[in-house]
């Protein structure tokens, strides 16, 4: 088997209501992925595309954004597994171009989540839970979460503080990410001012702080196999490890609730393909949904024992400077995360990050970069690992 | 056409479904899973079909005695259509063999929830005379 990188990665700027249609956003993270490989379209040979439907009115998108792209008459295709789709739109790629049917594949992220309200938006991420035996209870994705925080808490003293020096870390670097949604400071202060709404409930013990952003965005990753990545890349980055799993859609059916089952599982599979341990590796992208989503992450990815991801963050090891820096791009609490480009966004930060062009967000020379991306409430679970020569 | 389960819960978004007696047992007040005929397996929330064994051959039981607090939330902002029912708190209840998940009753007091504490299921009457069934304090 021949080896797989990412020979171009692009990504729009996120933004709240993107003042036009998704073809026309899913563009912008396109042309700066083609920028990067200067290839041209005629140079990919099948796209997949990437998002959650529920937010579109156009039906069956990837026919439409595949013709707006000039990829026509390539094949083109639609992956789904809610927020973690386009992480699995690069598994579905890296096996189209490792079986040999295709050489290069582009893999499109998009959502325009703005066309709905935020409690609209709510609803419909609730339903991506178990319609018939839960979301008539009311639930949605902060509550989900908010449970995993409460067991966490209880089982290993987690406090509502750590969660928010969480937020602070995403905020110090969604203020130096040009591409990010929300670029203001977050401060521990406002967790605490019962005035700042930063610090309202939203689904015990989360606060409105603990909550990432929604976005419009799109991203894009092209995928080659070694004899193109040679032809166009003189820094191609390759993918050295893929894992993916799934667990009950149900609460009732899980058995654990201080981390998530499919991020070890994916985890797991990712370490053994790459052929490394946790501590070789030298910058992540984990799924902050939530910010008890980046603690569980910590500890799933095995950079913490279980129970000790409070420490991590803590003492800052996870900022740029630190032993395992993580989600230095703002991560989906402050860069912002419209579904279906957050898995293909968390990539391209870390291809950045391998190729040393991650501007001010950079860290000292990383060789191994990691990639959790996380489905409804550990419903998906992907991790990749990328590295470079 | 038999849409028994639009009853269930605040909204339902489901109509039909093998097990509308679902929805009955709790007109009669019980709660209740299934157990496969072939092989034993328990399920909650209940199925209509076994993947352990591939049998569609099942029975009732109710979900009765007491189990533990898993973990739960408050809810202060809801989903649409929710929105009258705030605040209420979600929760996962394990009762050994299988677990729950549901609402708290509303009159346990947010400072008496503790995870770990033990718990019955009941059925519950919503407001705009929908069913569906809460965690309660045992006697």
């Amino acid at each position: 088997m021949g080896r797989v990188a990412i020979i171009g990665v692009g990504q729009s700027t996120f933004v709240r209501n993107y003042p036009g249609g998704i073809r026309e956003l899913a563009f912008e993270g396109f042309k700066e992925a083609m920028v990067d490989a200067g290839i041209k379209s005629s140079d990919i040979s099948a796209s997949v595309v990437c998002s959650a439907p529920e937010y579109d009115k156009q039906r069956s998108p990837a026919g439409v954004i595949a013709e707006y792209l000039g990829l026509n008459p390539q094949p083109t295709f639609y992956v789904e597994s809610l927020c973690s789709s386009s992480s699995m739109g690069l598994r579905v790629a890296y096996a189209l171009v490792e079986s040999g049917l295709h050489d290069v594949v582009a893999v499109i992220g998009f959502q325009k989540m703005s066309e709905i309200t935020s409690a609209e938006s709510q609803e419909r991420m609730g339903r991506g839970a178990d319609i018939q035996w839960e979301s008539p209870f009311g639930t949605m994705m902060p509550a989900y979460y908010a449970m995993y925080a409460r067991a966490h808490m209880a089982k290993y003293g987690t406090t509502p503080e750590d969660l928010a020096l969480i937020r602070v870390k995403a905020s110090t670097y969604g203020q130096i990410n040009e591409k990010a949604v929300y670029r203001k400071a977050v401060t521990l202060d406002m967790f605490s001012d019962l005035s700042n709404p930063m610090s309202a409930p939203v689904a015990s013990p989360l606060r409105v702080g603990d909550c990432c952003a929604n976005a419009d965005g799109s991203s894009c990753v092209i995928v080659a196999n070694e004899e193109k990545a040679k032809l166009f890349s003189k820094k191609p980055v390759w993918i050295l490890g893929l894992g993916s799993a799934t667990a009950p859609v149900n609460m009732a059916g899980r058995d654990l609730f201080t981390g998530l089952a499919v991020a070890r599982a994916a985890a797991e599979q990712a370490y053994r393909m790459a052929g490394i341990q946790p501590s070789q590796v030298d910058v992540a992208e984990v799924h902050d949904c939530f910010t008890i989503a980046e603690m569980m992450a910590y500890e799933d990815l095995g950079f913490a024992r279980p129970g000790e991801g409070k420490e991590l963050i803590r003492s800052k090891e996870t900022y740029k400077e630190g032993r395992i820096p993580v989600n230095v791009d703002g991560g989906l609490l402050s860069k912002g995360h419209p579904i279906g480009a957050t898995g293909g966004s968390q990539i391209r930060t870390i291809v950045l990050q391998l190729r040393g062009e991650a501007g001010p967000m950079q860290v000292k020379d990383p060789t191994i970069g990691l990639v959790h991306n996380i489905g409804g409430v550990g419903l998906y679970g992907n991790v990749t690992i990328l590295g470079r020569e | 056409m038999d849409d028994r389960f639009k009853r269930f819960g605040t909204i339902s978004f489901t109509a039909t479904t093998k097990t509308n007696d679902f929805i009955s047992h709790l007109e009669a007040g019980e709660v209740t899973g299934t157990r496969c005929r072939v092989c034993g397996k328990v399920y909650f929330p209940p199925r209509a079909d076994c993947f352990a064994c591939l049998s569609s051959d099942m029975e009732w039981f109710p979900v009765s005695g007491k189990g533990r607090l898993v973990t739960y939330s408050t809810l202060r902002y809801a989903p649409v259509g929710f929105e009258k029912d705030v605040p209420y708190t979600i929760a996962v209840v394990d009762f050994g063999h299988f677990k729950v998940f549901g609402r708290l009753a509303k009159e346990i007091p947010e400072e008496k929830v503790s995870v770990g504490m033990e718990l019955k299921v009941k059925v519950n009457e919503l407001p705009n005379g929908q069913l569906n069934y809460v965690f309660s304090i045992p006697d």
